[in-house]
């Protein structure tokens, strides 16, 4: 019955609810029970089974008088990178030990509004900087999946929002927060073989989510569905005055966009991405998306984003020049970790030499360079004049296009520790993924089948600014097409 | 008016250009909800942005934006349909984000100018650079704790208007007349209160010599914490001395940032040129690039006050002021009021000599404003009244003013109660001139031999006998005939 609960989606989960089929408690203590097998994979820095009890009593009650809200009694992991009321938020860094907000997010603010129930906080790379989530202080995550043949084999889940992907693959979380900056939702889902959706940036609120970057950082929703990623979007999108870059327009109704119906429409498949020794299996994956969409009645036609292969190389020059300042609060004074100096700039530089680990170190050391006076032209005034040209780069392609079809990642999940002392093949897994962010545009990643070793890999649809609806229309075809009904090995058996 | 520096080698002047920062008036910070309230208990007016929790944002008071731009049209300067926030990136346990947002390459004011009122009663035009808004820092109160700075976080966040000048000014009555003048227009507009002592207008100084004549610039240096108008003029000659000192000496100035030391009245350095921080600004991606609608402009535009050197040249045109008193007039706008209360209908002279002479003057030795002035702008009118119609005399005006300053009390009720009224009954008049030259035979006499200067003795007596209240034309007139006869 348990392991039954934890396997509906949130449609189906919220139809049973509404039903009075099933109890939010028996939905909510389903998921905890999992939580519990699933120590192992390190996917939560803080569980939080008491509240999460006590929000599901609370469902239940509005059940019971016809008063629920639209995800009520719906068990989510949050990327501990969202701010909660009470409950000690990390980013996955030391500096931030003992740090208790007494604020939400607006993001997790309004999913508890609509009804959501909070399981925990799901483990992520240290301030978000990473894709493999090897980077957090409390550890690393690992994918409940396993290669064929090397079941004793750890693999990283991706990252940064690792936690909350695996949380979902492992059936641990019925969906989740992520945040997604250069694809820290998108990479991670397509390595645990879920559905991962980046918003348009000013879709959500950035209020009360630790910033990493913060003109490409944005909330989005993980699932096992397309249509569950459409609901929760639904609650976690919407203006928020407090946000000063979120944009005010009305919320679609996007679970209603997904009609299965893509005929005629136009699937733009950047030639650009083909790069130089993608691996076959990648190539192979991507062309059955085409086909499948081109069997749906889409048609495919070859679009060209000339700028893409800088889009990596500019992005690690923004980036990391906003994390730099951004980062700059955390100087052991007010909150957080404090290592006591000799003086004022020894307490400083003891308490971020102890506090930030070393990638993000690393980081604030190239974004602090590229700011400098000097350097600035060169590098950061040309990364945003590179950012302006795949800007318009997509805007050139929608005008040919609806929907960019490309794959996710360069790969499948890798083992744990494999990458960690190799920043630059790191960086790689951001290439399909970064110009997204960089463009500000919706990007979702739908799993579509297994690697040579199987393992989940993910196609990437991306749409026009604020056009979610079409994106996820195609991405419920693919998903459809795809039928990817495969399950990690431990969870399966 | 350049005031040249003697040297031992010749004779330097003096170049400088004026940093003000000033506090804009609004109810909250400006990127904040939190109250601004000047002297409120520490830590009591921060919110959680300006305390830079994680995942906090900026969101801009429009408030403070109409200010700037209110401020802009005052200084009569550009106004930038669209500016930029930038961030300027240091640490410092008062700087709770480790940048300050403010405007570097796009400010949302640029040229302007301001014309000074200099004491011969000229004008000269100073040229304004830029003004833009960023947010004050917190204070560190170094003095609390013997080994323990506190951090009081609610200036922090404060909206303030950086307003640069042109290095248009020659010495430090030049830099007085410049902060006197810019602080009269920011009070007029509503947009600053100008109060130096509360740390709501700031200023730095920066200054560099060259030798009379030459056009070139010398290398100059920057003082901070200058905070009166008495400080700028004192530091100013200080730096001037110390630098053509250095000059002279074979020297060469180095570029650095001085901290004015109001104790010791002098100079001293902070930090070199090459300790100088690299702010790293860059352009706050929590913000999106400021515009500012032609609407919006056209209603503050609209909305303006008429300005110290309108009302000023009105006063000239209209009552027939000097500029000198015209100056002194408009300098605060409520004096300005008030004079334009008390003149309605009378002698403009004769009521700007009272405001200015007695009125600020009695004001200025009590440390009182003519907003809380005893005598009410009505009130001095009725008394230049009593004056115009020969009710009292001049001199007997005075006495009664003193007496409305203690009282608050009507010119006129003082002069019935008190019997002040002027005598002009020529028989009265005779009759106490008749006294006076009988119980003064022998100066009488005198005066007869040819010693006219003892008329002015025989008129003092005569006021004398008549407590002052006689009319002055009337005893010089009877006394004239009464004499030669």
């Amino acid at each position: 019955m348990s392991a039954a609960l934890t396997r509906l989606t949130i449609a189906e989960a919220l139809g049973r609810l509404r039903a009075r089929d099933i109890s939010a408690v028996e939905l909510t203590e389903a998921h905890l029970a999992a939580m519990a097998r699933a120590q192992a994979l390190n996917l939560f820095i803080t569980e939080m089974p008491d509240q999460a009890r006590a929000a599901a009593a609370e469902s239940d009650a509005r059940y019971a008088a016809g008063t629920a809200g639209p995800l009520d009694g719906i068990p989510l992991a949050v990327k501990d990178l969202f701010c909660t009321e009470g409950v000690a938020t990390t980013a996955g860094s030391h500096i931030l030990e003992g740090f208790t907000p007494r604020y939400e997010s607006t993001v997790t603010a309004q999913l508890r509004r609509d009804g959501a129930v909070c399981l925990g906080k799901a483990n992520l790379d240290e301030f978000a900087m990473g894709s493999s989530t090897e980077t957090s202080y409390f550890g690393p995550t690992v994918n409940p999946w396993r290669r064929a043949g090397a079941p004793a084999t750890d693999l990283v889940p991706g990252g940064s929002s690792g936690g909350s992907a695996a949380a979902v693959a492992a059936r641990a979380a019925a969906g989740a927060t992520g945040t997604d900056t250069g694809g820290s939702i998108r990479q991670p889902a397509a390595l645990c073989g879920v559905v991962g959706l980046k918003p348009t940036y000013g879709r959500c609120s950035r209020w009360g989510i630790v910033a990493f970057a913060s003109s490409l950082d944005q909330a989005g929703p993980f699932a096992r569905s397309v249509r569950d990623a459409a609901l929760l979007l639904r609650s976690m999108a919407g203006f928020d005055p407090k946000d000063s870059t979120s944009v005010d327009r009305p919320v679609p109704d996007y679970a209603a966009a997904l009609t299965g119906d893509v005929r005629g429409l136009k699937v733009g498949i950047p030639r650009e991405y083909r790069v130089d020794g993608m691996a076959g299996e990648i190539e192979r994956q991507w062309q059955q998306g085409v086909d499948w969409l081109r069997a749906a009645g889409a048609e495919p036609v070859e679009v060209s984003l000339p700028h893409t292969r800088y889009a990596l190389p500019a992005y690690y020059i923004v980036a990391p020049a906003e994390a730099s300042s951004n980062l700059a609060r955390y100087d052991g004074v007010r909150y957080g970790l404090r290592v006591e100096g000799e003086n004022l700039t020894d307490l400083y530089e003891q308490t971020r030499a102890a506090g930030f680990g070393a990638e993000v170190r690393r980081r604030v050391m190239i974004g602090t360079y590229v700011l400098s006076a000097g350097y600035y032209d060169a590098y950061y005034l040309k990364a945003q004049k590179v950012r302006s040209l795949i800007a318009g780069d997509f805007r050139a392609a929608f005008e040919r296009c609806d929907v960019l079809l490309t794959p996710t990642t360069p790969g499948p999940a890798f083992p744990v520790g494999e990458r960690q002392d190799d920043p630059v093949t790191m960086y790689m897994n951001d290439i399909f993924t970064v110009t997204v962010n960089m463009a500000g545009l919706p990007g979702l990643s739908v799993p579509a089948g297994l690697s040579d070793d199987g393992l989940p890999l993910g196609l990437q649809l991306i749409g026009r600014p604020f056009d979610e609806e079409t994106v996820l229309r195609a991405g419920d075809v693919l998903e459809r097409a795809a039928g990817f009904t495969a399950l990690p090995a431990d969870i399966a058996g | 008016m350049a005031q040249l520096v003697e040297g031992e080698t010749g004779r330097w002047e003096m170049v400088i250009g004026l940093e003000v920062h000033a506090q804009v008036i609004s109810e909250a910070k400006l990127f904040s909800g939190a109250a601004t309230a000047f002297g409120a208990a520490p830590n009591s007016q921060v919110s959680l942005v300006d305390a830079a929790m994680p995942g906090m944002l900026p969101v801009i008071n429009h408030t403070c934006v109409e200010q700037a731009v209110r401020t802009g049209l005052g200084l009569k300067a550009e106004i930038h349909r669209e500016s930029v926030f930038d961030r300027k990136n240091y640490f410092y346990p008062d700087l709770p984000q480790g940048y300050q947002i403010s405007q570097y390459k796009n400010p949302i004011v640029g040229r302007g100018e301001i014309e000074l009122d200099l004491p011969d009663g000229s004008t000269r035009t100073v040229g304004i650079t830029r003004l833009h808004l960023e947010q004050d820092a917190g204070k560190s109160l170094h003095d609390q704790h013997p080994t323990q700075t506190m951090i009081d976080l609610n200036r922090s966040g404060v909206a303030l208007m950086e307003i640069v000048s042109e290095p248009d000014l020659r010495g430090p009555d030049d830099a007085a007349a410049y902060l006197r003048k810019l602080r009269s227009i920011l009070r007029y507009l509503g947009t600053c209160d100008g109060n130096m002592e509360e740390g709501s207008m700031r200023c730095d100084v920066n200054l560099s010599m060259r030798r009379a004549g030459d056009t070139e610039f010398g290398t100059r240096t920057e003082t901070k914490n200058v905070n009166s108008i008495r400080a700028v003029q004192q530091a100013i000659e200080y730096e001037a001395r110390r630098q053509v000192a250095v000059l002279e000496g074979g020297g060469t100035v180095d570029q650095e940032t001085r901290l004015w030391d109001p104790g010791k009245s002098e100079t001293r350095s902070m930090r070199s040129k090459e300790e100088a921080h690299d702010y790293r600004y860059f352009p706050d991606p929590d913000l999106l690039p400021l515009r500012l609608s032609e609407d919006l402009i056209a209603r503050i535009r609209e909305s303006l006050p008429e300005l110290p050197d309108e009302k000023k040249r009105r006063f000239m045109d209209s009552y027939g002021l000097s500029a000198y008193d015209a100056g002194v007039l408009v300098a605060e706008r409520a004096r300005a009021d008030y004079f334009e209360v008390a003149v309605a209908g009378r002698d403009a002279k004769l009521v700007a000599n009272w405001v200015i002479t007695e009125l600020f003057g009695a004001l200025n030795k009590t440390g009182r404003d003519v907003t809380d002035s005893p005598v009410s702008a009505g009130q001095l009118g009725a008394l230049v009244d009593l004056i115009a119609d020969d009710t009292i005399s001049g001199r007997i005006a005075k006495e009664v003013f003193a007496a409305m300053l203690e009282t608050g009390r009507d010119a006129s009720v003082i002069v019935e109660e008190r019997g002040l009224r002027q005598v002009t009954d020529t028989g009265a008049i005779a009759a106490a001139i008749d006294q006076v030259l009988a119980g003064n035979a022998d100066k009488v006499a005198e005066y007869k031999a040819g010693k006219d200067k003892l008329f002015g003795f025989f008129v003092g007596q005569v006021m004398k006998a008549t407590q002052g209240k006689a009319n002055p034309a009337l005893v010089n007139q009877v006394l004239k005939e009464r004499l030669s006869g």
